[in-house]
């Protein structure tokens, strides 16, 4: 028999007026406001400004331009390269935030498969599984990177998202796996195991939409985390490959000038501190409104 | 208590395996050989790539690597360095001192200041106090640790010329010093890197215990103690800290590898030579036996973390040794 719970599986996370509740919930904490209205901004600079920006891989003048302080035509100076360092800002946080994005969502998918397949199958599959998590959570991520990257003479952007993508997802795994343990036996999973289901049916249909309220939390506050993790990266010179501008790279490009031209080197880093300061706060406020629903 | 126990350490020594055949199993994964680049870096010929193959033990099957690897490992033999040419175990054992100053004043400084400020925000709850602090340390949390080294490195030891920049000793120092002086000199490189490191990570601590102690705060034993008449300040440290000090555990048995390994970030830019540092070296000279050793050093900095975390769990709450 074919089972169907259609009539009273009935989620509070589906559809556009869950998304309108828990944005408003969210703009009601001050925090969550500044979150928004930051990430908002970070969003609106580096996918409108490079319309209006110089090319910021333009080296105009190397001999007269390079290490100009901040003036009228160039906001952040210019580089040691003469280039624009706004237009390169801006062009860098599209990079670092594709990059930090791709990851991420790589790792909340495979980690929230392992953790779903893990809950719902108890028994030897789970024991293997939080094994085998437990065994790599053992090596800091950093080290785990740095042993993957260090293949590559020049690291490829899809190398970088697939390596941060695939050692971000033991955390999110075990999140879920906790959840869809605690969801296991509520009566909606077993009225539908009742009523002919099979594993797949519950896992996806049941089990994922309940525990996407935790895992969206945990996906906001790993934004922030993999923009530092990338921008180390780019910084070792392991991360995004120059003349491709990133955050993490410019830092490294202009530390030998920062002395003598520091704010080639201070506005890439107060770029990663507003957007994860901005990712953190949105995390913190979708958790207490996820903890008062 | 006791079959506890063993239990406990047999589950941690299962772990250090699978992290340890994660490693190796990494090295392999990873594209490309070490020696491959070798051969295209320098004019070496195909018998003496081969010789060299044989001698890192790499044209053996890989199931006869890992042996080796796990048995060497066991001895305490990581195998020599690629680019120092010296055996791995030394090169730690050199590096280690470094990272263990580094690490150890952090743990010290985020475990007494932090868990203050975190007790402070959460007797002051949502007051300008607690936010104030709340955003001060998230603020730190959200910069990139290199370039806040680089920014004290910049202010505190070039413009202002107050601390030294990089380094561990002063190279400059008359042989004849004294220890106090030699003691002075190194407290003194220590101050930046320590520094930066408490500046981006102690938010944790500050958080945890904020949260912890609120959660004590309301628990019926307090309002008890309250009703009773006691001061507040007999209440939260004689009542509400103790069992807000257990999630507190935890955070520290995660952070005790911090302790053996440093930042890699932190001690590149500061050139504090600890095994932090030696890692990032190892990357850039693509050093595979160097950050193997490493990796693996961090993992029983790990493990070993849990586990004392555990163990000092069960020992203040009865509760978990009995079942």
């Amino acid at each position: 028999m074919r089972c169907s719970t259609r009539a009273w599986a009935r989620r509070e996370t589906a559809g556009g007026a869950a998304v309108r509740r828990r944005l408003g919930g969210v703009w009601r904490r001050p925090g969550g406001r500044i979150g928004l209205v930051l990430l908002s901004a970070v969003a609106a600079a580096v996918l409108l400004g490079p319309l209006v920006l110089p090319d910021p891989l333009a080296q105009p003048d190397i001999l007269g331009g390079a290490n100009l302080p901040p003036s009228a035509a160039h906001p952040f100076g210019t580089d040691p390269l003469s280039r624009d360092v706004l237009a390169r800002v801006v062009a860098g946080g599209r990079v670092s935030l594709l990059v930090a994005g791709l990851a991420v969502l790589l790792a909340s998918t495979l980690g929230t498969l392992v953790g779903l397949v893990a809950g719902y199958a108890g028994g030897r599959v789970d024991a293997v599984l939080m094994r085998l998590v437990d065994g790599v959570l053992a090596l800091p991520r950093i080290f785990v990177v740095l042993l993957l990257l260090a293949a590559w003479e020049r690291v490829p952007l899809a190398a970088l998202v697939l390596v941060i993508g695939a050692t971000g997802w033991l955390a999110p795994s075990r999140l879920v796996r906790a959840e869809v343990l605690r969801l296991r036996s509520a009566d909606f999973v077993r009225a539908a195991e009742a009523l002919g289901c099979g594993p797949g049916r519950v896992i996806f249909r049941h089990l994922l939409p309940n525990v996407l309220g935790p895992l969206v939390v945990a996906t906001t506050l790993a934004v922030g985390d993999v923009i530092l993790l990338e921008a180390g990266l780019s910084f070792l010179g392991l991360g995004i490959q120059p003349p491709t501008p990133s955050w993490g790279g410019m830092i490294l490009e202009a530390k030998d000038v920062m002395v003598t031209a520091p704010w080639s080197s201070l506005f890439p880093g107060l770029a990663v501190m507003l957007t994860v300061v901005a990712a953190n706060l949105l995390g913190d406020a979708l958790q207490h409104d996820d903890a008062q629903a | 208590m006791g079959r506890w126990l063993a239990g406990r350490v047999l589950q941690a020594l299962l772990t250090l395996a699978i992290a340890t055949a994660a490693i190796f199993w990494l090295m392999r994964a990873a594209p490309g050989d070490p020696l491959a680049r070798l051969a295209g870096e320098r004019q070496v010929s195909a018998e003496e790539v081969a010789a060299l193959r044989a001698r890192y033990g790499l044209d053996r099957p890989v199931s006869a690597q890992f042996a080796a690897f796990l048995e060497g490992a066991v001895r305490g033999d990581l195998g020599v360095s690629i680019s120092h040419h010296r055996p791995v175990g030394d090169l730690i054992a050199e590096r280690l001192p470094a990272s263990l100053l580094l690490g150890g004043t952090v743990l010290l400084v985020n475990f007494t200041v932090g868990l203050l400020l975190g007790m402070r925000q959460a007797l002051r709850r949502g007051r300008a106090a607690d936010t104030a602090l709340g955003m001060l340390s998230l603020a730190g949390y959200a910069m990139p640790s290199f370039w806040v080294g680089l920014l004290l490195a910049w202010l505190v030891g070039v413009e202002w010329r107050l601390l030294p920049a990089a380094g561990m000793r002063d190279p400059l120092l008359p042989l004849d010093a004294g220890a106090l002086e030699r003691a002075r000199d190194v407290a003194a490189h220590l101050v930046l890197p320590a520094l930066t490191l408490v500046i981006v990570s102690i938010a944790a601590p500050m958080r945890h215990q904020r949260a912890a102690l609120l959660e004590a705060l309301a628990q019926p034993f307090v309002r008890t103690a309250r009703a009773k008449g006691l001061a507040a300040r007999t209440v939260v440290w004689r009542h509400a800290w103790r069992p807000a000090l257990f999630p507190i555990l935890t955070l520290f048995g995660l952070w005790l590898p911090l302790f053996v390994t440093g930042s890699v970030f932190v001690e590149s830019v500061f050139a504090w030579p600890g095994i932090g540092a030696l890692a990032a070296e190892a990357v850039s000279a693509r050093d595979y036996p160097l950050l193997m050793g490493t990796a693996l050093l961090a993992a029983v900095g790990v493990v070993t973390g849990t586990l004392v975390a555990d163990v000092a769990y069960a020992l203040l709450d009865p509760r978990v040794g009995e079942t």
